[in-house]
């Protein structure tokens, strides 16, 4: 079911990466006539043009309206420039070109891929610009985005993940707009109208408000007026004022749901940290030393290599344009729940409290930074990261000097970013998974304010 | 909903050692042309694809076994012997191989198919022969601790539970595919039935490493800034000395033929009802092991027909169930087109609101009886061949996929080669024979339809969850 997760989004909570023998990409930097800011990777090895054109346009700008940065982003190609949808897909089909859309909290991004060869690319862009420009957001095509937003979220609720991350958000975000999913809600769905489709795209996808990130088989000159053309017919428009910041959460909680499910789905954490954050480089490092290095991360070897309670076991500071979230997660056997929340918790507190060794931190520098090349070795990987860099206004030299600043983390640098940023005795917990009087999870309830909840059933 | 190519494979063909999803988008396939082709003395395979755009290096290692080469009663055995091959060798403790690659930099996983169990590491390129060290040395001197192995397979229980029994719809293509196949192997889950995985001992582990874990019956491909030669070079330094195995037997019961339809209910806590449809195909293999049965055109045109239902935002799915009638809010058409045996061409989606999954089914037929009846037009045809000749260059992106290509193809028995003849053959179908493939093998006598008939989520779970299932503690 397509649940629109914005690719920023799964940009920040995947790997991160740094320079290593390989050179970062020349990235070349323009503003377009209208406002847009452009970056530019030529890369001639292949004769594939990737292009993305990335709004501040995500569900935090839907105020009262929760879901509509993902529904005016799904219904862009739904009939545009008075030509339908299937006409609009035949178009890009015919080209052998591929488009995509998508929106997450903090942005709406538009992508499309062709061959280089102009024959191709040129008559993509016009579609490309077609949809960009023109949507026709006709009203069948709205209702039919709606039923199928509908049934995404339905389909949230026979997935015990998707209920515990949305229950997660919802406390640890309380009051702020990533509190609320980007899908929306039975309810905002429901009564949303053409006009605040609408009124969403004449206030969002103008080029002030836009980040385009080109990779390809292009000269500069080619990209720039590639660029031109494609934002011709869009208003410059204004940017828009931030976003609220994230409160620090004062308190903890426990929240659990009860589901049918044979494991239950623990996740733990609070707010974390914000893009070209400062604390960026400790908390990242330390916690790949803590969850995030994969298998040979803390939280994996004691949950699951030297106990085999979860088959994954992490932890994720996810960075997005106010402080997002950092997430500590595992699943396992119901009846196990007690001891593997028990397990997270400690391992948490000890390392809050103490850091990494320096062994430790020395192997994951060495990750990191070894594994720099990783990171950029596909045009895919680097149009990724230099959209990240220009939506979130990161230092053009951010690659270039990423190696350098992991590093030149030291063990108390981790030590202090940890424990000024995470609290434990305010972390919020969720559990989705079957309830039950014997088990752990009841015992926690005087940790923090409890809160019991039913997963919905069939409720549309 | 946006289809695409790569949205027509089944979600759960693959199982991990570590919880890093692998996105394996088949097919168009890439261009070959420049693939070294070198073997050992000891029958290792190795296979080297240079790619000089980034200083990095992919090498995998391909062991053709796989849950099809299992009987009942081990079901999952090649899947848990995978989690244990990251456990230690005589020279290297448990859990050392991924600190090493670790501290190299590199990522690594491994992942268990049907037809075949792979272990893979990316790497900056100078550090290849960090992974084949590593690699040689667990291909034969893997050492299977017993207490290592009651705390992997309960990572294994927990990994079937989050993939399979908690998630309705695996849970629902689980039932059909034991339900399509009546004595074939396909009917084992690859992470195997929960019973068997009770049942597992580290005996049967060492057993089945014994069997099947040796040069002779693997293949090392290695892509990326490489120089061909010196591959080959390491890999006779570090796999060479290996001494080979037993010559290999495979003994496969054959699938029994269909007579007549078969329908499955699969009633779990769901919220959406969810249709599946697969009918029992041939595929690219089988089709050049009997070519008098089956045309090798044949597997490609069910390519094509499968493009052509659920391929793309244009694709008929698309464009006449979930726009058109709107009776579908997602559906997609899939082909294992690379088995090594004869598998399934598959439909599955989920109804539209106000919509029910035999509603569904009915329009389905509709689109399958069109393409019996009537030919797909010209420009439908080139559009599907326009996507797979830009889908073709596309790959050329990923340097772990044109590594992950030459690997499967080698595994199930079919040369590299064919891989490289993968656009030519798609181009060169016709209207009538993508007919005809429709006509031959979208039938009844070749059908399971499985439906998800969701039951309530919020009525008490204790008998369900706790009770449902023998987890044997």
């Amino acid at each position: 079911m397509a649940v629109r997760v914005s690719r920023i989004f799964l940009l920040l909570t995947a790997y991160l990466l740094s320079p290593y023998i390989q050179a970062a990409p020349v990235i070349q930097t323009w503003q377009s006539e209208k406002g847009a800011n452009v970056y530019f990777v030529e890369a001639k090895e292949l004769p594939i043009v990737d292009i993305q054109i990335i709004f501040d346009a995500g569900s935090s700008r839907n105020g009262k309206k929760a879901g509509l940065a993902g529904l005016t982003s799904s219904l862009l190609d739904e009939g545009a420039g008075g030509l339908t949808a299937d006409q609009i897909s035949q178009g890009f089909d015919n080209l052998g070109a591929n488009y995509g859309a998508s929106a997450g909290y903090d942005s709406a991004s538009i992508s499309l891929r062709s061959l280089s060869d102009p024959a191709l690319l040129e008559p993509a862009l016009e579609n490309l610009a077609r949809v960009l420009v023109k949507p026709d957001f006709p009203e069948d095509a709205l209702a039919r985005q709606k039923n199928r937003a509908l049934i995404g979220i339905r389909s949230k609720q026979q997935s015990p993940g998707a209920l515990a991350r949305d229950a997660f958000f919802a406390e640890v975000f309380k009051g702020h707009p990533y509190a609320v999913p980007s899908s929306g809600t039975e309810e905002s769905i429901s009564a949303m109208a053409r006009n605040d489709v609408i009124s969403f795209h004449k206030n969002y996808y103008v080029t002030k408000n836009a980040t385009i990130a080109i990779v390809g088989d292009l000269t500069k000159a080619q990209a720039m007026a590639m660029v031109e053309k494609l934002l011709k017919g869009l208003p410059a428009g204004e940017k828009p004022q931030s976003i609220p910041a994230v409160q620090v959460l004062e308190k903890a909680a426990t929240i659990q749901i009860d589901y049918p499910s044979t494991q239950t789905h623990i996740l733990l954490g609070q707010t974390g940290i914000k893009r070209g954050d400062a604390d960026y480089f400790p908390l990242y490092v330390g916690n790949h030393v803590l969850g995030g290095g994969g298998m040979v991360s803390r939280l994996f070897v004691e949950i699951r290599e030297k106990r085999g309670l979860s088959y994954s076991a992490n932890s994720y500071f996810s960075p997005m344009r106010e402080n997002g979230p950092f997430t500590a997660s595992l699943q396992t056997r119901t009846d196990q729940t007690e001891e593997a929340l028990s397990l997270l918790r400690e391992h948490l507190k000890i390392f809050i409290d103490n850091g990494p060794t320096e062994a430790e931190l020395e192997a994951s520098k060495k990750n990191i930074t070894g594994g720099f090349p990783l990171r950029l070795a596909s045009n895919s990987k680097i149009i990724a990261y230099i959209g990240m860099i220009g939506f979130y206004g990161l230092p053009e030299d951010y690659l270039e000097t990423f190696n350098a600043n992991v590093n030149a983390v030291t063990v108390d640098q981790i030590k202090d970013a940890f424990k000024r940023r995470l609290s434990p005795d305010k972390f919020v917990t969720v559990m989705v998974g079957p309830g039950s009087d014997e088990q752990g999870p009841e015992k926690d309830k005087a940790v923090g304010n409890e809160q019991k909840s039913k997963a919905a059933g069939g409720s549309s | 909903m946006k289809l695409s190519l790569k949205d027509r494979f089944l979600f759960n063909r693959l199982w991990c050692a570590g919880p890093v999803s692998i996105f394996l988008y088949l097919f168009s396939t890439v261009a070959f042309a420049n693939v070294y082709e070198y073997e050992l003395d000891n029958g290792l395979k190795i296979l080297v694809k240079e790619d000089h755009r980034a200083p990095v290096v992919v090498s995998q290692i391909w062991y053709k076994v796989g849950s099809s080469y299992e009987h009942e009663g081990i079901t999952g055995i090649s899947h848990a012997l995978e989690h244990m091959m990251f456990k230690g060798t005589e020279k290297h403790a448990p859990g050392e191989f991924s600190r090493i690659i670790s501290e190299n930099g590199g990522r690594e996983n491994a992942f268990t198919g049907a037809d075949y169990t792979a272990y893979f590491q990316t790497l900056e390129s100078s550090r290849l022969p960090i992974s084949m060290e590593l690699e040689a040395d667990r291909m034969r001197h893997l050492i299977v601790l017993e207490e290592e192995f009651i705390k992997e397979i309960e990572v294994v229980k927990e990994e079937r539970r989050w993939r399979t029994e908690d998630k309705p719809q695996s849970y629902t293509y689980e039932v059909a595919m034991a339900t399509a196949f009546q004595t074939g192997p396909y009917r084992h889950p690859i992470v195997g039935w929960m019973n068997d995985l009770d049942n597992m001992t580290v005996n049967d582990l060492r057993d089945w490493y014994q069997q099947w874990y040796a040069p002779n019956n693997a293949t090392l491909v290695v892509s990326g800034d490489v120089n061909a030669e010196e591959v080959y070079q390491l890999a006779k330094k570090y796999f060479g000395p290996l001494p080979a195995g037993k010559p290999l037997k495979v003994t496969t019961r054959p699938e029994v033929i269909q007579h007549g339809i078969k329908r499955i209910t699969v009633k779990r806590p769901a919220e959406l009802p969810y249709l599946l449809m697969a009918y029992k195909v041939p595929v690219l293999k089988t089709a050049l092991d009997n070519p008098e049965q089956v045309p090798e055109w044949q597997p490609y045109a069910l390519e094509v027909l499968a493009s052509i239902l659920g391929g793309s935002g244009s694709a008929r799915f698309a464009s006449n169930l979930v726009r058109g009638k709107e009776v579908a809010t997602s559906i997609s058409a899939g082909y294992n087109f690379s088995a090594r045996l004869d598998h399934l061409f598959t439909i599955s989606g989920t109804p539209a609101r106000g919509h029910n999954v035999s509603q569904l089914e009915a329009a389905v037929n509709e689109e399958i009886e069109a393409l019996k009846t009537s030919l797909v037009s010209e420009s439908e045809l080139q559009r599907i061949k326009a996507q797979v000749v830009s889908s073709d260059v596309y790959e050329r992106d990923s340097v772990f996929y044109q590594a992950m290509i030459i690997g499967m193809f080698e595994t199930v028995g079919l040369s590299w080669k064919e891989a490289d003849k993968y656009v030519a053959s798609i181009q060169a179908i016709t209207a009538e024979q993508v007919r005809s493939v429709a006509r031959k093998y979208l039938q009844e006598d070749r059908l399971t339809v499985a439906v998800l008939d969701p039951q309530p989520l919020d009525s008490s779970p204790r008998q369900a969850a706790a009770g449902g299932f023998d987890h044997g503690r």
